[in-house]
């Protein structure tokens, strides 16, 4: 799997759950101000990450990221 | 008393199953109040008792089943207190929530913690007390504590080691870091993984199945195979009250009470 490919089935995984068009979400948008979410949510998404995946993503992985691409680097490094 | 309502949480029972239902915005933080109404619910357990077999804990909370301690009431309280009165005061907190959690261990019910969401430290360790745990796919289980220079101080660790494997505990106690409820299961943490939003009604489900079987035998069972580890129990308290007064902690529960960081359930 790609980098590119993971970053849009991240994108897919956030449109659908968050309820935000899949259009209006780029590579290097900040998820939270994107998709409008606190730290609850983020744990959300990143279950929903990890089960999409099928991987365990630690979250003091996800300390200081806020981009989608970054997120994708993150997973790609555990898949 | 069949039937309470509080303010941070309830409890009713049908069909021979008491279900405790936790409900305090934002997820269910444990203070003072919602101590209160533990106390009162295992005051009641006996009655309780008499015409049940089963007991089900879960949360009326979206966000998750608990959070855990409620951090910003123990900072603002402790802040005008001495030294030695802090001390006293999480003292005095530390042996009630004993007594609580360890009266729902030693329940003469069967106990099923019916998890979804947030699941975090003293939450995590409420769901511990219990004899199955059944959660959702999007519960996460998390010890938070060493970020803020503490310890689990609800009975978590003592009751973690006696379920699982030292190496398990050790993960999550020192790096903090939160698991999924997959991860939960295949370290034989959760008995039963349900769909999303399905916890309870699986948690239903079971206690329906556990009423099959003779109360006594079952009761015995549980005694024989969970015992209570009370002198861990005795040590935890007395190590988080050696930790709690170091600068350190003031300092830690400062910086997560006046965080404005987008992640402060993260570790």
């Amino acid at each position: 799997m790609t980098l590119d490919t993971t970053t849009d089935e991240i994108l897919q995984l956030a449109a659908q759950h968050f309820k935000v068009p899949r259009a209006q979400l780029r590579p290097d948008d900040d998820f939270f101000k994107k998709l409008g979410i606190n730290s609850l949510q983020v744990l959300d998404l990143l279950t929903r990450i990890e089960q999409h995946f099928h991987i365990e993503l630690p979250d003091y992985e996800l300390q200081g990221v806020t981009d989608f691409r970054t997120l994708a680097e993150r997973i790609q490094s555990r898949l | 008393m069949n039937n309470f309502r509080g303010k941070t949480l309830s409890w009713h029972v049908a069909d021979g199953v008491v279900e405790l239902v936790l409900d305090r915005a934002p997820c269910n933080e444990i203070g003072l109040e919602t101590l209160g109404e533990l106390e009162h619910f295992v005051a009641s357990l006996e009655p309780l008792a008499r015409e049940s077999h089963a007991l089900i804990i879960s949360s009326a909370r979206q966000e998750g089943f608990c959070a855990g301690a409620d951090l910003r009431e123990l900072y603002r309280e402790s802040q005008p207190l001495a030294r030695e009165d802090r001390l006293i005061r999480v003292r005095d907190f530390l042996e009630r929530i004993h007594h609580v959690m360890n009266a729902l261990d030693d329940a003469p019910l069967t106990t099923i913690a019916a998890v979804h969401g947030v699941t975090f430290g003293g939450g995590f360790e409420l769901a511990l007390t219990c004899d199955l745990i059944i959660t959702d796919k999007m519960a996460r289980f998390c010890f938070p504590e060493l970020r803020l220079g503490l310890i689990p101080g609800f009975g978590g660790i003592p009751r973690l080691k006696r379920d699982l494997g030292n190496a398990v505990v050790r993960d999550l106690l020192l790096t903090g870091r939160s698991i999924n409820s997959t991860k939960a299961q295949s370290v034989g943490l959760v008995s039963q993984v349900a769909a999303e939003g399905d916890a309870l009604r699986v948690a239903r489900a079971t206690a329906a199945q556990i009423g099959k079987f003779d109360r006594d035998t079952a009761i015995a069972a549980k005694r024989f195979i969970k015992p209570i580890p009370y002198e861990e129990l005795r040590r935890e308290i007395d190590i988080f009250c050696d930790l709690f007064t170091r600068p350190a902690v003031e300092a830690g529960l400062r910086r997560f009470v006046e965080s404005t960081d987008a992640l402060p359930y993260l570790p």
